[in-house]
């Protein structure tokens, strides 16, 4: 089944947006209201967050579940099973989110 | 189970703005009696102040028509009821224009305790907040409090050891206020 490239790539609702904290309760501010703008928090934000929200697998269930998009998700799954932290952490998931946007944005069919 | 009174009003005055109705001596002295033990009755508080039990009925009809007595309530030992929670202070640094509306819609929460603002070095929202656990208290403050309009940063500290928690008395204050005096 293919993926759904307009729902992947849409704007959410405030309620839907992903919100970074660092830890329980600390929200650092920063907030992604589509995929696009979670490439680019992923690049800004404090490598503390990254590091939260990965092992809380806050990141695959935002991408599952509000955007609808199961390969990015599972990809980030894999990342998360290296138990990789700090930057190398941060170069990664820029590189899988970044390589998947250009996936979705291009003409080409896209696969699940 | 201990009884508890809310009282309404700024103790260090002995005479209320409230509607301009002043409160006397013998007001004062049933507002502490009822506020270590409410559910006294009149004629036990009479007795305590050598006054009729009908004086201390209207008294206390009083203060209640006039908010000096905002309710009676029931305070709990959620412990021995097997109630587990954690307490968390929340500070939410807010735009400055949104912060009056954040602060009434946090007021709509069942988890939010108290809110209040504060202005230091810049405004913020201190509220308290509990959950059963982090994973809940987390998740609400993810979805419920972190999306509202306004919200810039939110700190959290989960109190993990409780030292002391009362609520204010007359009779602390009144033995504050004893010390003070014999310094």
């Amino acid at each position: 089944m293919a993926v759904s490239q307009s729902k992947v790539l849409r704007n959410v609702l405030r309620e839907e947006a992903f919100y970074f904290f660092t830890s329980i309760g600390n929200y650092t501010g920063q907030s992604a209201f589509s995929l696009d703008e979670f490439l680019q928090k992923i690049k800004d934000v404090d490598i503390k967050s990254l590091e939260f929200h990965l092992f809380r697998e806050d990141f695959e269930k935002w991408i599952a579940q509000t955007l609808g998009d199961n390969r990015l998700s599972e990809e980030i799954r894999v990342l998360r099973a290296q138990k990789v932290v700090g930057n190398v952490l941060r170069d990664r998931l820029y590189f899988i989110v970044s390589r998947r946007l250009k996936e979705l944005k291009s003409p080409l069919p896209i696969t699940k | 189970m201990v009884e508890q009174i809310q009282i309404n009003a700024w103790v260090g005055e002995m005479k209320s703005k409230s509607q301009e109705v002043n409160l006397d001596q013998l007001d004062w002295q049933i507002l502490r009696l009822l506020q270590e033990n409410a559910k006294q009755t009149y004629t036990e508080i009479g007795n305590k102040l050598n006054v009729a039990h009908s004086t201390v009925y209207d008294r206390i009809q009083k203060m209640e028509e006039h908010g000096f007595i905002k309710k009676y309530e029931a305070l709990l030992d959620l412990e021995k009821m097997g109630i587990q929670q954690i307490t968390a202070q929340m500070i939410i640094t807010s735009d400055p224009k949104e912060t009056e509306n954040l602060a009434r819609k946090m007021t709509k929460f069942s988890q939010v305790l108290e809110v209040a603002t504060s202005f230091s070095e810049e405004l913020v929202i201190i509220a308290k907040v509990v959950a059963r656990n982090q994973a809940e208290l987390h998740t609400f403050i993810a979805r419920s409090i972190a999306p509202l309009p306004g919200v810039l940063r939110i700190r959290t500290a989960i109190a993990t050891k409780k030292y002391k928690e009362e609520r204010f008395s007359l009779a602390s204050r009144e033995n504050a206020s004893r010390k003070r005096n014999n310094l």
